[in-house]
């Protein structure tokens, strides 16, 4: 135990022994006091309960999470028996003759997640690089400050604003988008203004302060040095962000957009306030449709019987599915893209 | 073969120019009465230095002297922080590189730089370390894995990673990336080479192997080592010069000359303490 020659390091082997021997004189120490200090105990009971009460909260979320998933797969398991895998793949959702299928649902879900993330995508990113790389501190943070209240807007008053903007701001870009590119399923259809479209928009609107928050964290976390070398080789201020600083923080950026996926995939009340609540499958962007959430949502106090409620949670089990392996693929993604750029 | 390193007039004063060092006569950078700042901090005073073509010239001084901030002004990195600027000139053959017709993108071609620590591009390939710069100017008919091969090759790296030159630039040692860095700097054919202590992160054999290598393309390109490192100014370098901060932590030259010199006999008491590790 003689460490370079420290006296405190030979009283180790004591304290070892204290309890049971009590003999500090045997070797002599040249502090005179050191078996007080070495004593002097704090109240370590602290650790153990600190350790346990973290823990608990820590095992009371995964716990909660658990109880979660089997209930809600035992209330839909009614729902499940009785439709077999065509509740996943049937168009049919009939309360009245009580068969029930959720694929438009789903449908409407994806794609009105997919288009929320193409429309804020480039948005949210685009802001984050000016945020992180380009605006000064000065406008940098009260901009981040607005980008961020906008997170904390009730989603009802986002839907309610989305009915009321949105949703005819949409009708007037429908019809003359119809006129020009109708012959593409996509672009077909009446212009009724509230359907995937608009949906989509409202969603993108709310992922935004997300997406751009994350991602903004994730450019301003590049190192400086990554920056200096691109610029020492001769790079422009363009040409730094776009081959130094957006490639080194990529993992991060897919990691922002799964973030804002998982948001707009379990959106609910403003996405069911402008998509129109139509069980259908349409190739149509402008067609209304419905999603899992809006689904639930609206019918929740319809469902009289008990298989309709079962088939309500059991739709709710699918986008919880849904959300998981889309999150399952996220993390392979953001693992893959930071395995192949290890920081050494 | 050099001028003795200049008498000290007065202590603060900063040395007189000295009168070209024999290196075929040829001068790679002047340094003219620089100063620097960043926003209201001044950091450097009235610089005046001269740093022959094909010599490596040193600078060293203790921490916070404006070392690193005076070799930054060679290539205008400087001006990359927020509320940095600079006075006075520096002249990269005879061009002032402040002049308002010089673009701050063009110089950093000529005037390459390698950092305190590696830092190759974690998502590239060695390859595509080496010729980031390349990539950076569009130019038809050239040949970029000759171009890579030669950079690596001037780096002396090229024997341990031809098999490897797919994998990720950060797979490679410590020692390997800083000599990647150094490739890549040599890539884009600098007139100039900038080391802001190129070993402090490394071991004593990688840095070993990066002081050969200073040693080699010193026939080739003056190069400026800013080093915490005595023994490495001493091993490596043709001249030195010694920086301290005052008072009022305003980095200043304080002495300039040959490095056997500066480290034999010093003209500045300050440099004498410094060197014989009175301080610092």
């Amino acid at each position: 135990m003689r460490c370079f020659g420290y006296p405190f390091k030979q009283a180790y082997p004591e304290q070892d022994q204290m309890e049971s021997t009590a003999s500090p004189e045997r070797t002599p120490s040249p502090t005179p006091n050191l078996n007080a200090l070495l004593r002097t105990g704090r109240w370590r009971w602290g650790d153990t309960v600190f350790r346990v009460v973290v823990s608990g909260t820590a095992a009371s979320i995964v716990l909660g999470v658990i109880l979660l998933v089997i209930t809600m797969f035992e209330a839909g398991l009614a729902a499940l028996i009785a439709f077999g895998p065509s509740f996943v793949w049937s168009t049919v959702w009939n309360p009245v003759s009580q068969v029930f299928g959720v694929l438009p649902a789903v449908y409407g879900t994806i794609a009105t997640s997919a288009l929320a993330l193409v429309l804020a995508v480039p948005v949210g990113i685009g802001a984050a690089i000016f945020l992180a790389e380009l605006a000064p501190r000065w406008l940098s943070n009260p901009i981040s400050f607005l980008i961020e209240m906008l997170a904390a807007i009730p989603s009802v008053i986002i839907g309610f604003w989305g009915l009321f903007v949105v949703v005819p701001l949409v009708r007037q870009v429908e019809a003359p988008l119809g006129r020009v590119l109708g012959v593409i399923p996509m672009f077909s259809g009446p212009a009724y203004g509230i359907g995937l479209l608009a949906a989509g928009v409202v969603l993108a609107i709310m992922i935004l302060p997300i997406l751009t928050a994350v991602a903004r964290d994730v450019l301003r976390a590049v190192p400086t040095s990554q920056r200096e070398a691109m610029l020492a080789l001769g790079a422009t201020r363009w040409e730094t962000i776009a081959r130094a600083v957006v490639p080194y923080a990529r993992s991060g950026i897919v990691g922002a957009t799964i973030l804002a996926l998982g948001r707009a995939l379990g959106e609910t009340l403003a996405v069911s306030m402008v998509i129109g609540n139509t069980f259908q499958v349409s190739p149509s962007l402008f067609a209304p449709a419905t999603t899992l959430a809006s689904l639930i949502a609206t019918q929740f106090r319809e469902a009289d019987t008990a298989l309709y409620l079962s088939a309500l949670i059991a739709a709710g089990f699918v986008l919880f599915v849904i959300t998981m392996l889309v999150n399952v693929v996220a993390r392979i993604l953001v693992w893959k893209l930071t395995v192949q750029s290890v920081e050494v | 073969m050099q001028t003795a390193a200049q008498p000290q007039v007065a202590p603060v004063a900063a040395p007189s120019v000295s009168p070209s060092p024999d290196s075929g006569g040829r001068l790679g950078i002047g340094v003219r009465h620089l100063s620097a700042w960043y926003g209201p901090h001044q950091a450097l005073r009235d610089i005046t230095l001269d740093i022959p073509d094909r010599q490596v010239t040193a600078i060293i001084g203790p921490s916070g002297c404006g070392k690193s901030t005076l070799i930054r002004c060679l290539n205008r990195m400087h001006e990359v922080t927020p509320g940095a600027r600079t006075q006075g000139q520096v002249l990269l053959e005879g061009h002032d590189v402040f002049a308002p017709s010089v673009d701050p993108v063009a110089l950093r071609r000529l005037v390459g730089m390698v950092f305190q620590r590696p830092n190759p591009f974690p998502t590239m390939s060695v390859f595509d370390n080496v010729v980031a710069g390349l990539r950076l100017v569009a130019q038809r008919n050239r040949n970029l894995d000759e171009l890579a091969e030669r950079s690596l090759r001037r780096a002396a790296l090229w024997d341990e990673v031809r098999d490897k030159l797919r994998s990720a630039g950060t797979a490679l040692s410590g020692g390997q990336q800083q000599r990647l860095c150094i490739a890549r700097a040599l890539a884009v054919d600098p007139k100039v080479l900038l080391m802001d202590e190129p070993c402090s992160a490394l071991d004593p054999i990688a840095t070993l192997r990066i002081e050969e290598l200073i040693r080699v393309l010193r026939e080739e390109i003056p190069i400026v080592i800013v080093t915490h490192n005595m023994q490495q100014a001493a091993r490596v370098s043709d001249r030195t010069a010694f920086m301290l901060a005052g008072e009022e932590r305003v980095g200043e030259l304080i002495e300039v000359g040959d490095t056997a010199e500066m480290f034999t006999n010093p003209s500045d008491k300050r440099t004498e303490d410094y060197i014989t590790g009175r301080f610092g």
